[in-house]
């Protein structure tokens, strides 16, 4: 600073001189740094645009990819869904309406033995009385004729006519009696019935139950066909879902993995040494962690041949001999390779007591094992466990397929924001680096402010000359 | 693909191919056992207790005394080099700790004190081994004397060794003249150090977490 302000005697001169020598030249080239800083900002500018369009068709291409990466695993689902209700539907079918030839034919049994027992059951009715025609015959005797034997005719009649009444009387009554008889053996004949008709409605209840969801499953079907905006929106949100709770599932099954690891890590150093090394890793723990691999690839299998899952089309479309005999396989393999992690956690527990007995000796601590008595409830619950977390893990297979595809989506959902942001961003710099050249531009004429007003009072005073000479002319 | 496939086969026969380094531990204590020293015998069996419930499997750890002449391997009390196996390890740490009992109870009081002998046969015994790690226990007062005709003037190679001397105990002359004492700690670690060991001195028995 010094030298700079002593290239003459006087600090201000040397100052002013400084800055007339710097302006003169930032001043001349004021046109071509203009152009420089407009051209460098419109270029980034330009190049951040572009970017940003490039970023944007791509987010646009991946998003056309995701939606029929979305419909297609939709379509799919779907798919799978009609086809159960359609077995569902087979099912009861086959189960309740296979048998309706028997059916009808026990509803035929039981209306023709009600009309055989109705038709037994006619009221049939009483003979016209017999004393009619002889009163008839009474009425038709003269007058002539013997009184007094008239009176013993209707004697007789009276008499007839009792006896008529109480034969007719129990006669009806045995009649109704039969009737009712016959009636009562009627009656489970239409308890059958009703039961039978009863049961007929519950399966025709069922299958238009069944046939409503499917219709339901249908209209949905055709939405995902068609590509509709509200199945795209419906299925990413179930995808999200399914992602969250899959991956939720499958942080509990590493949980289980690595208490399945724990168990067995120990004794198999028994197996395979205890300080061999595979790289950084011990051999023990390699192995063990193989076994566990090992185990949920059989339960991938087996649930792929029970046809659960569909991880791999191979397994699902083999033949059902082939795939039967692979169930018994991999169930089989698994099942070993449970009670071999049984035997191991039985193992462990046997070290484990072992090592406590050599140190509380070492320790010179000789009832620390006292308690020794109890410790076979641990050791049965480390069999225990070692033998269900296998087949529990088998189940991991489940999520671990829902986790897959909703994994695609999410990943492409997640990469399509990433794309959004960093298009957004691309067009942000391009707008912040013209705003820049702009800025840089009038920060560059703040110190030329003098010279610029200098020139422009010129400008405006040649403007006035001229106006006046064009006035005068 | 391929390439793919060959550089993780690579790499794996790199991590598995390299230059095996042993990692595991050899110990090899020393106990004097001459004159009044044969009193505190009870204190390195804590100790042998101790350090053998702190090694693993194929470590290697031998108890030998310190007598007249301590370059032989018959002054070698109990050894053993761990088995792989975790059930068989604890077997022969019990075996070795009965051994190591047994000889506390008939330990004899010894007229000499050959502590470089005993050294000798030491470095001689854990670089047989060649473990990872090697510690050398000298539970002793440090104070060496020769029987006549014993050469011990030697400078013992212990290079990669780590020397803990323990229960270093002061004797009647060293209550007197502490330099004496101080003097024959200092004379040892020169001698330790010399030769490119590492040299400690424990003490306090309580404290014994920092041995291995």
């Amino acid at each position: 600073m010094s030298f700079m302000l002593g290239i003459t005697p006087w600090p201000a001169v040397s100052a002013l001189l400084w800055i007339v020598l710097i302006i003169a030249p930032l001043y001349l080239v004021r046109g071509t740094a203009h152009k420089t800083i407009h051209a460098a900002a419109h270029g980034l500018h330009r190049s951040f645009r572009i970017a940003s369009k490039a970023v944007s068709r791509s987010e646009k291409n991946l998003a056309l990819r995701n939606r029929d990466v979305l419909l297609a695993a939709g379509r799919e689902a779907k798919e799978r869904i009609i086809e159960r209700e359609f077995d569902r539907i087979n099912e009861t079918v086959r189960k309740d309406l296979a048998n309706y030839s028997s059916l009808h034919r026990a509803l035929s049994e039981s209306i023709d033995s009600i009309e055989k027992d109705h038709q037994q059951a006619v009221d049939v009715p009483p003979d016209p009385p017999g004393w009619v025609k002889a009163v008839e015959a009474v009425a038709k005797m003269s007058a002539a004729e013997d009184r007094n034997s008239v009176g013993n005719i209707l004697g007789d009649i009276h008499r007839s006519l009792n006896k008529a009444h109480k034969e007719a009387m129990s006669a009806y009554h045995a009649a109704s009696g039969k009737r009712h008889q016959l009636l009562r053996r009627m009656r489970p004949g239409w308890r059958q019935i009703q039961q039978t008709l009863t049961k007929v409605g519950k399966s025709v209840d069922s299958l238009l139950s069944r046939s409503v969801t499917i219709d339901r499953h249908m209209q949905e079907y055709e939405d995902i066909v068609h590509g509709q905006d509200r199945a795209v929106s419906v299925l990413s949100s179930s995808s999200l879902v399914n992602f969250f709770v899959s991956a939720f599932v499958l942080c509990i099954a590493i949980g289980g993995a690595t208490i399945n690891f724990s168990l067995i890590a120990r004794p198999m150093a028994e197996m395979v040494g205890g300080t061999s090394l595979i790289g950084n890793f011990r051999t023990a723990d390699i192995a063990a962690l193989v076994i566990i691999l090992v185990e949920i690839s059989m339960g991938l299998f087996l649930m792929e041949s029970l046809r659960i899952t569909r991880l791999f089309p191979v397994i699902g479309a083999l033949p059902d001999k082939t795939r039967v005999r692979m169930i018994w396989i991999t169930f089989s393999i698994l099942f070993l390779l449970a009670g071999v992690e049984a035997g191991l956690a039985y193992m462990r527990e046997v070290l484990l007591h072992d090592e406590l007995a050599t140190s509380a000796l070492l320790r010179g601590d000789g009832g620390a094992t006292a308690t020794a008595q109890y410790m076979w409830i641990t050791t049965a619950a480390q069999m225990g466990m070692g033998f269900i977390l296998p087949f529990a893990l088998t189940f991991v297979a489940i999520p671990l397929e829902t986790f897959v595809h909703s994994l695609r989506t999410v990943v492409g959902l997640f990469a399509i924001s990433l794309m959004r942001t960093l298009a957004l961003a691309l067009r942000l710099f391009g707008n912040v680096f013209l705003y820049l050249g702009v800025l840089f531009k009038q920060v560059y004429d703040i110190p030329l402010f003098v010279p610029l007003w200098l020139e422009e009072r010129m400008n405006r005073a040649a403007e006035t000359d001229g106006l006046m000479t064009r006035a005068r002319q | 693909m391929k390439k793919l496939i060959l550089v993780a086969l690579v790499a794996m026969l790199v991590a598995c191919g390299g230059d095996a380094v042993p990692r595991n531990t050899g110990v090899f204590m020393l106990i004097d056992t001459s004159g009044t020293y044969t009193e505190e015998i009870n204190k390195a069996e804590q100790i042998i207790r101790y350090t053998l419930s702190k090694l693993d499997a194929t470590d290697s750890f031998a108890v030998a005394r310190i007598d007249t002449g301590s370059f032989s391997e018959k002054d070698i009390v109990a050894k053993a080099s761990f088995d792989d196996r975790p059930s068989a390890v604890n077997r022969q740490k019990r075996l070795f700790a009965e051994k190591i009992s047994e000889f506390v109870k008939t330990a004899s009081p010894a007229p000499y004190t050959d502590i470089t002998g005993g050294l000798l046969q030491a470095v001689e015994f854990l670089n047989e081994k060649g473990t990872g790690k090697k510690t050398i226990l000298i539970f002793s007062d440090l104070k060496e004397d020769l029987e006549e005709g014993y050469i011990r003037d030697i400078d013992v190679e212990l290079e990669g060794f780590e020397v803990i001397a323990l229960n270093v105990t002061k004797l009647r002359s060293d209550n007197m003249d502490p330099r004496e004492y101080l003097g024959r700690l200092e004379a040892w670690q020169g001698r330790v150090e010399k030769t490119g060991g590492h040299w400690r001195v424990i003490n306090d028995l309580d404290g014994l977490d920092g041995l291995l």
